[in-house]
């Protein structure tokens, strides 16, 4: 299964890695190099926060493991998403469709507005997906399309499901879930609409959720009540999940290890206290420092985010970076081991002691 | 259901709207009773000069056309005829418009490009030029028009839901039920088409009284049903050369025909009014 690549990790007990992983885009100008070689792996029952800057990848990685990638623009070059010990690039469609999408992993999406089909009732919406992701569909019947249409609901396991969808929707915390069920999506608040969708992603009973910045589009104050309930539903339920935003706070708020993404590639990986504790990454080191802090200065940056159509030569990150040295231009750096379960992909990464930032 | 209540509640509540389903309502019963109705319902079909051309009286209340019958009672017959054109032109082509839309929203590839391009050439040419062209070349008659009219309506329902379906391709939820498997089939007839039913009964009632007017222009010009036939429009043809005299003779159908268009134009304004903004409300602009 595992060949190649990642020598010095132990893929088995990895529920997802991704390996080598490259998406372009097609644009005028020509492919834009979305996702480089990137790499990531998430344990079974683990919380992995991807961080990056707007445009560095992160929704193109989640959509390239849900296998969403837009048809056409998108184009897988090369590398391997594992998933249970399946490529899911190399599996059939129709059985990552049936088995995995939507059922193994689920996705909760950015903006919750947007989310829900506006002219049915949720309980229509919850039941749908229900009818053919529900864990006690006996899976396998994929192939054949058109009967699907006509295909029924058996009565047991309508009832039987319409108990989980109730349980689970108890668990969201969603006030009277019986009335729930019959109201339209724009009844809901946003925070409400946005616990349905965690509800919904939990449904088919997942092994992993990939969770798009599902908090951007709501209030700050709604932001951390949600972050703690699906950290605590997850949890619960031992589901891993991979967990996207720009904000450093969420990803500490809610992760058991975060992923520094730049340009299409992993910079750093650490548990999240040796994280903000002790960042390895010229970049990471940047970003923590560009928080807003009590003494009311905003550090940003300086440079911009590289064009992925013409990247930089070398590290990615080296015309920005204020460490830079000849081998930085010359050579793309691997990734370097700096501490239990903390890899950096830096030629010089910085001493521990160095950048303790807190 | 409690849609359709929705819907009529808010369209009670919208003057305009109200009128134009009063309108139409009217047109309706007209149509379904005009045996009860009409005073002289023989006369549709039978001829009496002796009293042709007489003005409104008592016996005739709008008269009398050139052939002696009775203009009110023809009148009533004819509004039959309107809504028959209407119902089945705008039904075909939206039998006709509405898959083809779907189809061209759904896959976006050459199919789209060609169907867009030959409405293009459709709506280019003026509708009733077209309607014309081809009412002639078949012939004069009720299933000709009707013909004629459908094959140069469904444009509009096509590039409608051809517009509508192309940018619910982009919300999350469609393209999360795509991703779950949904087969195109299920995607459109299931889960697109319910969003974008509004929009099309918009243009449904704007074009019952589009197409209503289109067929009278038909009649008119003597490419409608051949007499004896009832029909308003060219019930005004035939009018037009007593007019000095008869005013009469073409002031109720053209006031038939008026009222049954704007009925239908109002419904459609107030059904955008109240349909729109509902649908609207829900869904917030963001990118994915």
């Amino acid at each position: 299964m595992a060949e190649g690549r990642g020598e010095g990790q132990a893929p088995a007990l990895q529920l997802l890695s991704v390996r080598g992983l490259e998406v372009s885009f097609a644009t005028d100008r020509g492919p834009a190099r979305v996702l480089d070689g990137i790499s990531l792996e998430i344990a079974a029952g683990e919380v992995v926060g991807l961080v990056g800057e707007s445009g560095c990848g992160k929704t193109t990685l989640a959509r390239a493991i849900l296998g969403v990638l837009p048809a056409g623009a998108a184009c897988v070059h090369a590398g391997e998403i594992v998933f249970q010990g399946r490529d899911l690039l190399r599996e059939p469609p129709d059985v990552v469709n049936d088995r995995v999408r939507g059922r193994a992993i689920t996705f909760i999406p950015q903006d919750p507005f947007s989310s829900f089909n506006p002219v049915f009732s949720v309980g229509t919406q919850l039941m749908d997906l229900m009818k053919w992701k529900s864990p006690r569909r006996q899976g396998g019947d994929g192939g054949t399309h058109w009967p699907a249409l006509l295909q029924g609901y058996p009565r047991a396991r309508y009832r039987a499901d319409r108990e989980s969808v109730l349980d689970v929707l108890r668990a969201a915390q969603i006030p009277e879930p019986e009335r729930a069920l019959g109201r339209l999506p724009h009844e809901f608040s946003g925070g409400q609409r946005q616990r349905l969708m965690i509800a919904m992603a939990l449904l088919p009973r997942p092994d992993l959720i990939i969770a798009d910045e599902p908090t951007t589009a709501l209030d700050v104050t709604i932001q951390a009540q949600i972050l703690r309930l699906l950290r605590q539903l997850v949890k619960e339920r031992g589901v891993s999940v991979l967990f996207t935003t720009h904000d450093l706070g969420t990803a500490h708020e809610i992760c058991d290890r975060i992923v520094v993404m730049y340009a299409g590639q992993e910079m750093e990986s650490a548990p999240t206290e040796a994280f903000f504790r002790r960042p390895a990454h010229p970049y990471t080191r940047r970003l923590l420092e560009s928080l807003p802090s009590a003494d009311g200065v905003i550090r940003d940056i300086p440079g911009e985010v590289p064009s992925l159509i013409d990247p930089p030569s070398g590290c990615r990150f080296h015309p920005r970076c204020d460490y830079v040295t000849a081998a930085c231009r010359a050579f793309l750096p691997e990734a370097y081991d700096v501490g239990p379960a903390h890899d950096v992909r830096c030629h010089h990464p910085l001493a521990a002691a160095a950048g303790s930032v807190t | 259901m409690s849609g359709a209540w929705f819907v009529l509640t808010r369209v009670a509540r919208d003057r305009s709207a109200l009128l134009g389903l009063v309108l139409i309502l009217g047109l309706v019963i007209v149509a379904v009773g005009a045996p009860l109705f009409a005073t002289h319902p023989e006369d549709v079909f039978e001829l009496h000069p002796a009293k042709r051309l007489r003005a409104p009286s008592a016996e005739a209340w709008l008269g009398t056309d050139r052939m002696g019958s009775d203009i009110y009672s023809r009148l009533l017959f004819g509004a039959r005829i309107t809504i028959v054109i209407g119902v089945i032109a705008v039904g075909a082509s939206l039998i006709i418009g509405v898959p083809l839309g779907l189809i061209a929203g759904y896959y976006q590839n050459w199919f789209s490009d060609l169907l867009m391009r030959v409405s293009d050439v459709f709506l280019a040419v003026p509708q009733v030029v077209l309607a014309i062209a081809i009412a002639q070349t078949l012939g004069p008659s009720l299933p000709n028009v009707i013909l004629a009219l459908s094959v140069t309506y469904w444009p509009w329902f096509a590039r409608i839901v051809y517009a509508e379906t192309r940018s619910l391709q982009k919300e999350v939820f469609i393209e999360s039920t795509a991703a779950l498997g949904a087969s195109p089939w299920r995607l459109t007839a299931l889960h697109v088409l319910p969003n974008i039913v509004s929009p099309i009964i918009v243009r449904a009632s704007i074009g019952m009284g589009f197409t209503i007017l289109t067929a009278a222009a038909l009649g008119f010009l003597g490419l409608g049903p051949p007499p004896p036939t009832p029909e308003w429009g060219r019930t005004i043809a035939e009018a037009r050369e007593f007019l000095p005299d008869a005013w009469w003779y073409a002031l109720a159908p053209g006031l038939a025909i008026f009222l049954t268009v704007m009925g239908f134009n109002l419904l459609g304004d107030g059904l955008r009014d109240v349909l729109d903004p509902r649908l609207r409300r829900g869904r917030s602009a963001s990118d994915g």
